[in-house]
């Protein structure tokens, strides 16, 4: 096997390497910054060079190389290589080749092509290790310029209504896209401090975002009145999100596509966007490939791996201690 | 249906109360009159006749996904809503359609009458020509149960807006056993003297659990009943005919087919208020609420069941006096009409006068309560001497005094996800207490906690699942919950041989060491005690 999975994680035996593992190994190869796929504690990591200043500023002082798109890497008898999976930017699928045979662990990825990560590149391997985060029909994501439209539609007229609009969203990928897209002119937007992080962080290697305001505890809210309140999810129901007072509230996330978790949230709107592939994503990503063995590791797994039985292929499940996109998952550095 | 659409979606994109009242007021003062009525219905519970059945629906939303039926049953619970999985994975509408929603009503109801291929064929015709929103509530319309976070009380209070007239009077009008096929918009809401129906119930008063005793005043201004654990009921007599409402506005004059008789004795124009019990005659006193659990859910009766289950009306409130509205008149003379009239009856009536409980002051009352169990009840109801009969859920003149629950601390063993609002979150739990050394599982619990509670256990579950049984995951006995419910009784279909009555997750446990949950006979005292 190219590629096996251990309790550490996914290993390569040919290159004594491990991808995102989850417990501590001497060499890791990380897909993107996320923290359910980059972690603490590794000797050696290696990623791409978009994804590096990310995974640096959440896990600190780590002994760390990078590596560019498409470059080829022998490490062992495995060569290695990082594709994009639109994810998040920087985000990569890995690319392992050992003695004419390729598997591709795709980590989490998205296949349309929504301008701030660099896009899904399909890989032609025998082994695809895919996510099922959305492995189910029922998820279908809209255009992002209608989600988009929407959502400036409810920034503005809470703006009218003299409210703020708080919209939670993931500190990495997810905040930035939003803020890459919506209407800057309509009015100002504030930023949650692991948000705002972020978004220095990515600002550094020249991603362009609008201006943004960091809220800390000397800002005076204000000065910011009908502001987009950019929020970790975990912020949304706590004491950070009630000093604003009037406001509406919103959930960006492809969870937001069931009415059922919208009202559990209890926000007032669910903006339905996601940075994992829905269902048809999934499939299609997974047909381009080529690849006659696919694992299924984190989402309806049992569900999607069956599907993909049915359609053909060889395929099986991997326990992993991958989350996808959770609403329930605190971020690690969300407190400040 | 697109008004309707934009109705549901302004009621949906809110939790504040005020806004769903503005939304729906604004409704119901500009769509059509039919619309109008049709949104009241649904919104009362009331909704055309199922034609065609679930198992169908689900076939042909499959079919037309293209995806296997077991791919569509998975994720249906994950949805947690059929129409909604549907809406979801068919694919987008080729057509648009500006049909009314009383039009796409009428479709449904009509789709009765056609054999099965017509009907698929008009289902994935709406289906087609409705986009994702539309076609959720089309598929709501047939399957019933639209739930969108208005309470009738709501509604009541959106139609009192949007129409000038007062809540209480609207309560009343649009109580009954009416549909859209059999009234108009004018006669049932606007009409100052809607035609009597003989059948039409009033807006039941419900009371608020007590927090505190020293709020009331002085004992002397109170009456006490005792709060008996049977079936809520209104018994309608008019024009020599019987009607039996259920607090939830159900007609259920069929199922306790006991109170026929009572046209004969009771003089037309008589309304009473009170508690369904199962009797036992030759003791003349309640049975438990376990006698009368096997005739609730059914529509008919077998002779058996009639012979071990008599029913009774615990009467405790007269609404309806010779033909008179007298709820607001005050308690104690509503009373007096009532004992007085139920003195004039034969016993073979099926009807009782629930007593009031004579009391001197709040120590000696709350002394008598700790024997509500013994005596079969659940508690006391205080009501105000002088209160009139409000309409729905109020506070100030009638309170539900109940007994503290019965509590056990146990063990989680099993957990499941929740459906609908809960969906990925695990809020279904299976408890056990110890035999010796081994588990035994005796109750599920899914209420009690909090929101954070559920996300911290849910956690908590994925990480220590020992196995997987289909959706339900058996997890390493660690968490020790306190089980609060009303009353336990003896089953024999529960490994634990007993079965508990509204079972809750009353407190995490996080101080209580696995090995000091309760154990079986723990159980089995407490049945021999309060079974």
């Amino acid at each position: 096997m190219v590629l096996e999975f251990k309790p550490q994680g996914i290993y390569c035996p040919a290159g004594d390497f491990f991808i995102d593992p989850w417990k501590p190994v001497d060499r890791a190869l990380i897909t993107h910054g996320h923290a359910d796929h980059s972690r603490w504690g590794m000797k050696r990591y290696l990623a791409t060079e978009a994804a590096t200043p990310v995974i640096k500023h959440r896990l600190g002082d780590i002994n760390i190389e990078t590596i560019r798109y498409g470059e080829p890497r022998q490490i062992g008898s495995a060569k290695v290589s990082f594709l994009p999976a639109g994810h998040v930017p920087g985000s990569a699928q890995i690319r392992v080749e050992v003695a004419g045979e390729v598997w591709v662990a795709s980590g989490d990825y998205k296949t349309v092509d929504y301008g701030l990560s660099e896009p899904f590149e399909p890989v032609q391997c025998h082994a695809f290790i895919t996510e099922s985060t959305f492995g189910l029909p029922v998820f279908k994501w809209d255009r992002q310029e209608d989600v988009i439209a929407a959502l400036n539609t409810w920034w503005q007229a809470n703006r009218d209504a003299g409210k703020f609009s708080i919209i939670g969203a993931y500190a990495l990928g997810k905040a930035q896209r939003i803020l890459a897209n919506v209407d800057t002119s309509i009015g100002p937007i504030l930023t949650h401090g692991a948000i705002e992080n972020t978004n220095a962080v990515l600002r550094a290697q020249g991603l362009p975002l609008p201006p943004t305001i960091r809220v800390t505890a000397d800002t005076n809210i204000k000065d910011h009145a009908g502001a987009l309140v950019i929020a970790t999810p975990s912020a949304m129901n706590g004491p950070w999100a009630r000093k604003f007072g009037a406001a509406s509230t919103a959930f960006a996330s492809g969870w937001m596509a069931m009415r059922g978790v919208r009202r559990r949230r209890a926000a007032d709107r669910g903006f339905v966007m996601s940075d994992h592939a829905d269902w048809e994503g999934l499939n299609s990503a997974i047909k381009a490939t080529g690849a006659e063995r696919v694992f299924v590791t984190h989402g309806y797994t049992a569900q999607f791996s069956r599907w993909l039985s049915e359609q053909g292929y060889d395929a099986a499940v991997v326990e992993t201690e991958f989350e996808g996109e959770s609403l329930d998952q605190p971020e690690p550095d969300v407190v400040e | 249906m697109k008004r309707f659409a934009q109705l549901f979606t302004a009621l949906d994109q809110t939790t504040k109360t005020n806004a769903k009242v503005a939304a729906l007021a604004a409704y119901l003062k500009d769509a059509p009159d039919t619309d109008k009525l049709w949104t009241i219905a649904l919104l009362s519970g009331r909704r055309p006749k199922r034609g065609v059945t679930t198992t169908l629906l689900r076939e042909w939303a499959a079919e037309t996904a293209n995806i296997p039926l077991w791919l569509f049953e998975e994720s249906y619970p994950i949805v947690g809503d059929l129409s909604e999985t549907i809406a979801l994975v068919l694919p987008p509408a080729t057509r648009s359609s500006d049909r009314p929603l009383t039009a796409w009503i009428e479709t449904v109801r009509d789709l009765g009458q056609y054999a099965p291929p017509d009907k698929k064929r008009i289902i994935l015709e709406a289906w087609d020509s409705l986009p994702p929103i539309e076609r959720f509530l089309f598929n709501k319309l047939i399957t019933g149960g639209l739930r969108i976070g208005v309470s009738q009380k709501l509604m009541t209070r959106a139609l009192a807006q949007a129409t000038g007239i007062e809540e209480a009077t609207l309560a009343h009008r649009l109580m009954g056993d009416w549909t859209p096929d059999t009234t108009t918009f004018d006669a049932l809401i606007l009409s100052e003297n809607p035609e009597a129906d003989a059948s039409k119930p009033y807006p039941f008063y419900l009371a608020y659990q007590l927090e505190d005793l020293s709020m009331l005043g002085p004992p002397e201004d109170w009456r006490a009943e005792w709060k008996w654990d049977g079936i809520r009921g209104q018994l309608v007599i008019r024009r020599g005919t019987h009607h039996l409402w259920s607090r939830g506005e159900e007609l259920i004059t069929d199922r306790f087919p006991e109170f026929a008789v009572l046209p004969d004795f009771v003089p037309d124009g008589t309304v009473f208020d009170g508690e369904i019990l199962a009797w036992d005659h030759a003791a003349d006193r309640p049975q438990s609420f376990n006698a009368l659990q096997p005739r609730i859910g059914r529509k008919t009766v077998p002779k058996k069941l009639l012979k071990e289950a008599p029913a009774m009306l615990y009467a405790y409130d007269l609404l309806e006096h010779q033909g008179q509205d007298i709820r607001n008149q005050p308690y104690d003379i509503r009373r007096k009409h009532l004992s007085e009239l139920i003195a004039t009856l034969p016993p073979e009536a099926p009807i009782r006068l629930s007593a009031n409980q004579p009391f001197q002051d709040w120590d000696g009352l709350a002394a008598l309560r700790e024997t509500s169990r013994d005596r079969l009840a659940e508690g006391f109801m205080l009501k105000r001497a002088d209160s009139p009969y409000l309409s729905g859920r109020k506070k100030g003149d009638w309170w539900k005094w109940k007994v503290d629950p019965l509590m056990i601390d146990a063990v989680m063993i099993y957990a499941q996800a929740g459906s609908g609002r809960r969906a990925n979150l695990f809020t279904d739990f299976t408890f056990a207490v110890w035999n010796g050394n081994d588990l035994v599982p005796f109750t599920k619990a899914y209420s009690g906690l909090t929101d954070a509670e559920f996300r911290q256990i849910t956690a908590w579950v994925k990480r220590n699942t020992v196995q997987k049984f289909g959706p339900v995951r058996q997890v390493t006995p660690e968490h020790v919950f306190e089980i609060a419910f009303e009353g336990i009784q003896k089953s024999p279909r529960h490994k634990s041989g007993v079965a508990l009555r509204f079972p809750r997750m009353s407190r995490w446990r996080h101080d209580k060491p696995l090995q000091e949950a309760n154990t079986l006979d723990d159980l089995k005292e407490m049945l021999e005690h309060y079974g």
